[in-house]
């Protein structure tokens, strides 16, 4: 308790958030990642949307973003191009990250700029009072799917993977020891990185779905998912309907940031003759 | 570096004003108008270890210069009328947060994709009121090419004394119109660099005298560890509820723009003192105007020209003046009537205001203007 509460502004807790819910986990998670590795609380930097997921930066002690909705990655993006040394991770939500901010999520990814996104997937748009989102599998309730949802739901991981993410994998709420693995190994590629972490929101997902409390809810998560090594020997007969957890994608590729400061360099040497001063592009445009 | 005259565009002018400030990051999408300034920070930023980003939409572009300006980094973005549009929604949120930033919008008609990219000025009260919620905010418009380096670093300057967005309101005939321009030496050139605290010990990031102060910015990664919120929030930067508290900060916010006004106030003036019939313009139409007013002078007629280079916080000082004097005014501009809505506030029922709008895509023929005058005697 006493290693994880440094990571905590202790004058912000206790949370907003509701009874059951599974956003401190992920976030517990996320600071025991930070912990195992053993990262400068002074070179970390998190950034977040708007949402339920997005109220985890103000409880955490580092230099931290609250951003639009849907734009925590833009903001980031913008961080870690000015600023690479910075470890630069967000924290967003099904709705945040692949409804509003779908498409700087897949921009991100295809660039591959070395940030950790962790998408705390619990189905619904809490903050709001719980509207169905496009994490929301198809016929289950939302306050706006009162006779269940017509709509398909992305599979995350999948289109992070599809977008060009080089590291990617999911957890849950109830799979912690592994949520902290993937987060890790997350932080450590170099690369744009995606953990979705499937968490239970009892209070909006939880009731319009009928499936219980808090505990009744994780072993609802734990009873729909499964490993993905122990699925590949099992067979998809008898996975079916399940949903995958593990790391499925890791292969590092060169990283944007990375490639711009030997941009620079590049352009820079060929430029040695320049002077700077303020002038510099009247006097050298070729 | 010797002082040699160059033919230089409006956009490349804003784009070596940029640098000259110390440009040292910008985010963008393309869109005519002023695509060339994106093209120019391409090619110019690497070379002084800069960076420039394409980003995959407007949206995109602000929300990364805000996150670098939050990394100490001069950060800029340009766009179009469309694009501007889109970055309202965090030109609000550089605002409440006070994070120094500066957009060009290179106007264009509108509204919506309008009359691609013909020459207006209609973007005068989406630079005010673009966002939603009371906010201060800071827009120049330069009337010709000289002026679009001038007032590029001037937005620089003042996005970093009072940490908001500063809007630089040019349009599609000062961006793309060619002059000979001599720049100022370097050493006459002073960038102002953001008032930084020396030490996280008690930091309080949004700590400042009520009466309009400018909290200090520590840059991230350094340390300070602090949290930036588009909730209203405390001296801590900590979200709250408090209506006391929230109120306090909207109108700290709107103090420091306000409170300075007079120091923000930027215009040109040609033969105002004993002017009868005054017209008050700004950027491209204000060239018109001005070439009216001269032609109306050597005919005897009494005409005198105000070019407001600051348009947000209006400069209400010298319209007062102007009408202190004027029998008539005349206000062209390339819209339905934004600029002389400011003018016919200040002014009231002293003066009559003879509103002189146009929305073709074609800039005003001086005639145009000095028929106006004609009219008016």
């Amino acid at each position: 308790m006493s290693d994880t509460l440094k990571y905590f502004r202790q004058d912000m807790l206790p949370h907003i958030w509701c009874p059951g819910c599974g956003h401190g986990t992920v976030t517990g998670a996320l600071v025991r990642a930070i912990d195992r590795l053993g990262l400068s609380k002074n070179k970390v930097c998190i950034v977040s949307g708007i949402g339920c997921s997005s109220r985890a930066v103000g409880y955490l002690d580092f230099d931290t973003l609250h951003t639009a909705h849907g734009r925590a990655l833009a903001f980031a993006t913008g961080i870690k191009l000015a600023r690479p040394e910075l470890k630069v991770i967000v924290m967003t939500g099904d709705g945040d990250c692949t409804a509003i901010g779908g498409n700087h999520f897949i921009h991100a990814a295809r660039r591959n700029i070395d940030i950790t996104t962790i998408v705390m997937n619990n189905n619904i748009y809490g903050m709001t009072s719980g509207q169905y989102s496009p994490m929301t599998p198809k016929g289950m309730y939302g306050t706006t799917a009162p006779y269940g949802n017509l709509e398909r739901s992305f599979d995350l991981c999948e289109l992070a993977k599809a977008a060009g993410a080089t590291y990617v994998g999911r957890s849950t709420s109830y799979h912690v020891p592994l949520l902290i693995d993937l987060i890790c190994n997350a932080l450590q590629n170099k690369g744009f990185s995606v953990v979705e972490a499937i968490t239970q929101c009892p209070t909006y997902f939880g009731r319009k779905n009928k499936i219980g409390s808090p505990v009744d809810m994780l072993n609802w998560i734990k009873d729909g998912t499964i490993n993905v090594k122990a699925a590949a020997a099992l067979g998809p007969e008898k996975t079916k309907g399940k949903i995958l957890i593990g790391e499925f994608h890791n292969e590092p590729e060169s990283e944007y940031t990375a490639d711009y400061d030997a941009l620079i360099a590049r352009v820079q040497r060929k430029y040695d003759q320049f002077q700077g001063g303020i002038y510099g592009c009247a006097s050298n445009s070729d | 570096m010797p002082k040699t005259a160059k033919l230089m565009q409006g956009n490349e002018a804003c784009t070596i004003g940029a640098l000259a400030a110390g440009l040292e990051f910008y985010a963008g999408y393309p869109i005519t108008p002023s695509t060339e300034i994106a093209e120019l920070c391409s090619e110019e930023l690497p070379k002084v270890g800069g960076k420039f980003i394409q980003m995959e939409d407007e949206i995109g572009s602000i929300a990364a210069c805000i996150g670098a300006s939050l990394t100490g980094k001069k950060a800029m973005t340009a766009t179009s009328g469309p694009g501007f549009s889109l970055m309202q929604e965090s030109i609000g949120y550089a605002s409440l947060c006070e994070v120094p930033v500066v957009i060009i919008n290179v106007q264009r008609m509108g509204p919506s994709t309008g009359m691609p990219t013909s020459l207006a000025q209609g973007d005068v009260m989406q630079a005010r009121w673009g966002t939603h919620g009371d906010h201060p905010v800071i827009a120049l418009a330069p009337g010709n090419v000289r002026e679009c380096f001038d007032l590029t670093l001037r937005a620089f300057n003042l996005a970093e004394t009072y940490r908001v967005p500063v809007i630089v309101l040019s349009d599609e005939t000062i961006g793309h119109m060619r002059e000979k321009v001599l720049l100022p030496d370097p050493s006459d050139v002073h960038p102002v660099k953001r008032a930084a605290p020396t030490s996280p010990a008690g930091y309080k990031p949004y700590e400042a005298d009520q009466d309009g102060g400018v909290p200090l910015m520590a840059p991230f990664g350094e340390g300070y560890r602090w949290h930036v919120t588009g909730l209203f929030h405390n001296e801590m930067g900590r979200p709250t509820n408090s209506g006391e508290v929230a109120d306090r900060l909207l109108r700290r916010l709107e103090r420091k723009i306000e409170k300075n006004a007079d120091a923000l106030a930027d215009y040109a003036v040609e033969s105002i003192d004993d002017c009868e019939i005054a017209v008050i313009s700004f950027g491209s139409s204000a060239m018109s105007g001005l070439s009216a007013v001269r032609r109306a002078r050597r005919e005897g007629v009494k005409a005198g020209m105000l070019r407001l280079k600051t348009i947000w916080p209006f400069p209400e000082a010298i319209v007062e003046k102007v009408a202190s004097k004027a029998k008539k005014i005349i206000v062209p501009e390339m819209n339905l009537g934004q600029i002389v809505l400011e003018v016919e506030r200040v002014v009231g029922c002293r003066v009559p205001v003879r509103r002189l709008g146009k929305v073709n895509g074609e800039l005003f023929r001086p005639e145009e203007v000095f028929a106006a005058i004609m009219e008016a005697r």
